[in-house]
């Protein structure tokens, strides 16, 4: 045991929607400021460790610890990018009044913005480079900048950890840019950061430990530790495709949510 | 001037103008919850909910406000209880609960003598029957009803817009989400007296979404939304006044036309902006 807890421990956790688990037996543990990709196929349980991780979906056994203590301790310290479907786009608010919300523990539900939570939003909107689109409504943004904003809300909301649920798919490359930015960011302040995505190259190349996910944990390490051949086909089974130099392949053409809808029913 | 202050020469028609105002407001004010979290059809089942409340409140003389809130509460909470966990779809909940309840509400009322005048009153309202009491009642529960819409104006928000930041945030959601459920249903408690329950949902709906078709946040369209409910109120109650017309449908009427302006202004101005 070293003497500063871990950021973010998983012990042996199972989650599931009544009888149907959707992980089981799940245990890390993800030391202060790494940036960990979370990779799997459609349907293996990555959004739904997200959401056992901010408390939505009960655990049926094991525990969450963040700074050494259980989930739930700390107000306000895990922010959550969601997936876009998740979010009401036609709700009459700006982007400034999202991104305030980032603020609004901090600032106490019932009192009014301080200067400092004012500046705060304004910083992030400008390192997201969506200052302009301040008093936009959200729903007339693109879908990149979208995600923009509520990258900037994460960032507004001055996490100890950041879970972004599948922010690099179907953006745009400025959108993309602007997220590694923010995650580079985050890094220099010691936020942890847990993001889904489909991109094997991405995950392989921008993050320092992969979580391989399949209903259980088939592997956490680094890149190189856990992109091997045997991983990948515990991961991936019929959609991987070993080339005779080494080269492997994985088949995840589908659009999320035709495959997630599949996969849905066949389970 | 004249035709303006000569209804107010007679004190139930100041009563019913002040009820009227202050419900539509009330209505208004939660009209764009419901709007937006799409609860349309919770208010209209809320609305006809309430009716064995309130023939069981007149069955004992009890005050039928009272009868009609418990009521209320009850299906309120109740659909909340079936809902959770997703155990029964929440419309489908819904849709059990305003069946049931409105036809005890039916039974309990048929089976009375002299029903045939009350049942108008529950069902289209009877603003100029607004008693000094009732004007007390409605004023005190719409203020209240309004104060913790303000006090909780940031907790609404965030879990009507993203509830998954709602749970990040440690909000309790599902307090906040019943709390929600119960002021609605007082709201709808509130207007039975001026629009009755079949017109209720109507105020609840109409002047929200004219509201959300002009602004563009959550705290205009709440105050435009207020002013339109007043508004159709007032001019509402004139028109039942000279026109003699009942005056639940003359105010819901009046909202509707609000609507109608707002929607072909709103079709006009984004095609002459979209080119």
């Amino acid at each position: 045991m070293s003497h500063t807890p871990h950021r973010l421990e998983v012990e042996s956790i199972s989650i599931g929607y009544g009888d149907k688990i959707i992980l089981r037996d799940l245990s890390f543990q993800i030391p202060h400021g790494s940036r960990v990709a979370v990779v799997g196929p459609n349907g293996a349980g990555k959004s739904t460790l997200f959401k056992a991780l901010v408390g939505l979906l009960p655990l049926q056994s094991g525990r969450i610890l963040i700074h050494g203590e259980p989930l739930g301790s700390h107000q306000d310290c895990v922010a959550y990018i969601p997936q876009r479907e998740e979010v009401d786009w036609r709700f009459p608010v700006t982007v400034h009044d999202v991104v305030m919300m980032g603020r609004f523990n901090q600032m106490g539900w019932f009192s009014r913005p301080s200067a400092r939570d004012k500046v705060l939003v304004r910083d992030s909107l400008q390192q997201m480079g969506i200052a302009n689109l301040a008093e936009q409504p959200i729903g007339q943004l693109s879908g990149g900048q979208q995600q923009r904003a509520f990258l900037a809300r994460a960032l507004a909301q001055e996490p100890h950890i950041l879970l972004m649920d599948e922010p690099f798919t179907a953006v745009d490359v400025t959108t993309q840019d602007a997220t590694f930015h923010l995650l580079d960011h985050l890094q220099e302040q010691q936020v942890t950061a847990l993001v889904s995505t489909h991109d094997l190259n991405l995950a392989a190349s921008r993050f320092n430990y992969v979580l391989l996910l399949n209903h259980r944990l088939i592997a956490f390490g680094t890149p190189s530790e856990v992109f091997v051949k045997e991983n990948l086909a515990q991961a991936f089974g019929n959609s991987l495709l070993v080339m005779e130099n080494g080269m492997m392949l994985v088949d995840e053409c589908c659009p999320p949510e035709v495959e997630h809808h599949h996969h849905g029913k066949a389970q | 001037m004249t035709w303006l202050l000569e209804p107010l020469a007679y004190q139930f028609m100041q009563r019913g103008l002040l009820a009227s105002v202050i419900v539509g407001v009330l209505c208004a004010v939660m009209g764009t919850y419901v709007v937006l979290r799409g609860m349309a059809f919770l208010g209209d089942a809320m609305a006809h909910a309430i009716l064995p409340g309130v023939a069981i409140a007149y069955l004992f003389r009890g005050d039928l406000l009272v009868g009609a809130g418990i009521a209320a509460v009850i299906v309120a909470l109740s659909i909340g209880l079936f809902s959770r966990e997703g155990m029964v779809k929440e419309d489908t909940a819904i849709g059990i609960m305003f069946a049931a309840a409105l036809s005890l509400g039916v039974a309990l009322i048929s089976s009375m003598q002299t029903y045939a005048v009350d049942l108008s009153h529950i069902l289209f309202g009877d603003v100029l029957g607004v008693s000094k009491t009732d004007l007390w009642l409605i004023a005190g529960l719409s203020f209240a009803i309004l104060l913790t819409v303000a006090l909780l104006f940031k907790p609404f928000l965030v879990i009507s817009f993203d509830p998954v930041l709602a749970a990040t945030l440690r909000l309790p959601a599902e307090l906040l989400r019943n709390l929600m459920l119960v002021l609605l249903a007082l709201t709808v408690v509130v207007s039975l007296q001026t629009v009755g329950v079949s017109l209720a949902a109507a105020m609840l709906v109409t002047p929200a979404a004219t509201a959300y078709l002009l602004t563009r946040r959550l705290l205009p369209m709440m105050l435009v939304s207020a002013l339109i409910g007043a508004a159709s109120s007032v001019i509402g109650l004139y028109i039942s006044y000279y026109f003699n017309i009942v005056s639940g449908s003359a105010i819901v009427l009046t909202a509707t036309l609000f609507f109608l302006i707002a929607f072909g202004w709103k079709r006009l101005h984004s095609h002459s902006t979209n080119g």
